[in-house]
């Protein structure tokens, strides 16, 4: 018997919604607050229990309408890889700021979706970013810190 | 009444008003444009620029700049799938796939003439109606909103794609969940944040918004590049700019807008309910509304399916200010922003507006209309130029949506923390929507729960925990079997098959 993905993603979230509601049942209410008819855990344990229901229901009935995917034919490499360079973004954008990494993070996804007009690449990348942080920081006083800009004077 | 028009007209018609409409409806635009930047943010913006003018100048320059924030939303909403605010959430549901089709100028168009159309019949509903539907305003009470509030994500999961009901109520369920993360309300305890401090706020809108549509959108075109089916098309820049509509969209647009414009203003009315309840329910309502075959292109660039949320969430901005200016009660974020500033120049809102400032109550009432008009020149030549954004090859396309994804958070927390959550977020909503898991209930979701929770914690605790209230009142009775029956209908139909 074969399982489709879809009732594996409903197995999923039934799990998540059973570890939803034991999180729920542990959240600390006020002493005062625990016999109360509503208090902070009360809608989070209705959601568990709805969420548990709803996902048991899908597994349960039969499946109308497949859903299946053609893994050959998708690109995971490159979605991957732009993820990945994203993540490295948000790592490197508090210690080098935000024109710098901004200005490489858009620049290597040129590349490495396969671009290589090198000006446009430039363009839309280092002079992009400085009239971006011109109207944010300029214009509407919108302030960006930036250590890489401020070192070399820029920024105060 | 006809006096305090021709106040207002007078007022308004000034030609330092007329300027500044003018100049808020650019920078509004501009602004609105920006992922992570709304009307909200436009309008706090522009407070201490307006602390120098007359209260009337000011106002009807904020008005300006409202109306050209939600209209900048709703563009980039239709170009690269980003809605920045949730009142533009809906309009990508068809305004994107539109613009995906070639047709960006024709969506961008559609989008300025229904909110044009929206924002003007609101304008001279609120103009007759304003005093008496204060009082309809205040008959809502917490079971009634609580019971909108199940219908409005019962509507939106029973109008996705067909046989998808489970899948999207799943999706309503992750939504409710994701906003519960962080501190309660009321009584500030932390809930869902594992020990992290990024989370004691919990996670914001735009977060969510920009992980699963602009993001995932994102991931989902380099995933599927490949794949043979989805081969992109060329598309001449003259097609995608083309704001030209024929007979058939202009009659089916026509059809669409007096309907969503009374959903919207009625919606708008409402304290707390907004623009962004306004637009998923006039999508769900319009999707009742026409015809089976119609019916199946909602979701893939159907007309209806853009004009009926563009129209009811403007419609639903102007709805806003009865609460506002006739009880002084904000019926939203941009509204409370605006009651800041009227306080600021002195004025108290409230049912006495029209007698100590009649100026003021009528000259915002005109230059929201005179504000449609400019919006609308404004923003219809450059429609062309606009929808070029498409034109850009995807290799530099998709980076730049990414940057504006990021920067839209990076902007409002200054902290990585946002980012890494934004990406954890876009890569599931990714799989999900391979797997044809609707993201629109998540949203709305998402959106509602904070006031689902609230109003349902003074239901419970009005009837002493006793779950009566969801027939004691009529109104709460009404809108519960409402809920039940699109449930019932649901059922039938799978049944049905």
């Amino acid at each position: 018997m074969r399982i489709s993905t879809v009732k594996i993603i409903s197995l999923l979230f039934f799990i998540l919604s059973a570890f939803y509601l034991y999180t729920a049942h542990q959240i600390r209410v006020f002493s005062f607050d625990e016999d109360a008819p509503f208090n902070a855990k009360t809608f989070p344990i209705y959601l568990g229990y709805l969420g548990m229901f709803l996902s048991a229901l899908y597994i349960i009935l039969p499946e109308r309408t497949s859903t299946e995917v053609n893994h050959k034919v998708l690109d995971y490499k490159s979605s991957l890889f732009l993820v990945l360079i994203t993540i490295v973004y948000g790592f490197i954008i508090l210690k080098a700021g935000f024109f710098l990494s901004t200005s490489l993070f858009l620049f290597l996804s040129y590349y490495f979706l396969g671009e290589r007009r090198w000006i446009w690449m430039f363009i839309l990348s280092f002079p992009f970013v400085a009239l971006f942080m011109f109207l944010l920081h300029g214009i509407l006083d919108i302030y960006l810190r930036d250590p890489f800009l401020k070192m070399l004077g820029i920024i105060g | 009444m006809i006096e305090g028009i021709l106040i207002g007209l007078e007022t308004a018609l000034s030609l330092k008003n007329i300027l500044m409409v003018m100049m808020g409806c650019f920078f509004g635009t501009i602004i609105g444009m920006l992922p992570g930047l709304g009307p909200m943010t436009a309008i706090a913006l522009m407070i201490p620029i307006t602390y120098g003018f007359e209260p009337a100048t000011g106002l009807i320059l904020m008005a300006g700049v409202y109306y050209g924030a939600v209209f900048g939303g709703s563009t980039s909403s239709i170009l690269i799938n980003a809605p920045g605010v949730p009142g533009t959430v809906a309009t990508s549901f068809d305004g994107y796939p539109m613009a995906q089709q070639g047709k960006a100028g024709k969506a961008l168009a559609i989008a300025a003439y229904s909110s044009f159309a929206g924002g003007t019949l609101a304008a001279i509903f609120l103009l007759f109606a304003a005093p008496s539907l204060s009082k309809v305003s205040l008959a809502f009470r917490s079971p009634d909103y609580f019971a909108l509030m199940v219908l409005g994500l019962t509507a939106v999961s029973a109008f996705s794609a067909k046989g998808q009901f489970l899948k999207a109520m799943m999706m309503v369920i992750l939504g409710l969940m994701l906003a519960s993360v962080g501190q309660d309300s009321l009584s500030d305890i932390t809930r869902f944040t594992f020990g992290n401090i990024n989370l004691l706020d919990g996670i914001s809108f735009v977060l969510v918004v920009m992980a699963t549509f602009a993001m995932s959108e994102a991931l989902t075109i380099i995933l599927k590049g490949k794949d043979p089916s989805r081969a992109t098309q060329q598309i001449s820049l003259s097609k995608l700019g083309s704001i030209r509509l024929d007979k058939e969209e202009r009659n089916k647009m026509l059809k669409s807008i007096p309907r969503s414009s009374v959903i919207g203003f009625l919606v708008g009315v409402l304290p707390g309910a907004g623009a962004t309840i306004a637009s998923f329910l006039a999508y769900g309502v319009e999707r009742n509304f026409v015809s089976d075959e119609e019916k199946q292109k909602f979701g893939k660039g159907s007309v209806h399916g853009l004009a009926a949320p563009e129209t009811a969430n403007n419609a639903a901005c102007s709805g806003a200010f009865v609460p506002l200016l006739t009880l002084g009660i904000p019926g939203s974020g941009t509204t409370a922003v605006m009651l800041g500033a009227l306080l600021g120049f002195g004025i108290q809102p409230g049912p006495r507006l029209y007698m100590t400032h009649p100026e003021i109550f009528w000259s915002v009432i005109m230059s929201m209309y005179i504000g449609m008009v400019i919006l609308l020149i404004l923003n219809l030549p450059l429609i062309p130029y606009i929808a070029r954004i498409l034109a850009v090859p995807k290799n530099f396309l998709i980076p730049l949506i990414l940057f504006f994804s990021v920067t839209g958070i990076y902007l409002m927390s200054f902290n990585n923390f946002d980012i890494f959550l934004m990406i954890g977020i876009a890569v599931v909503a990714t799989f999900l929507r391979l797997y044809k898991f609707p993201m629109p209930p998540l949203i709305l979701a998402f959106v509602l729960g904070g006031l689902m929770e609230e109003n349902l914690r003074r239901s419970l605790l009005i009837s002493d925990g006793s779950f009566e209230f969801l027939w004691d009142r009529p109104l709460t009775a009404i809108i519960l079997t409402l809920t039940i029956t699109i449930i019932s209908w649901q059922v039938y139909k799978s049944f049905k098959k």
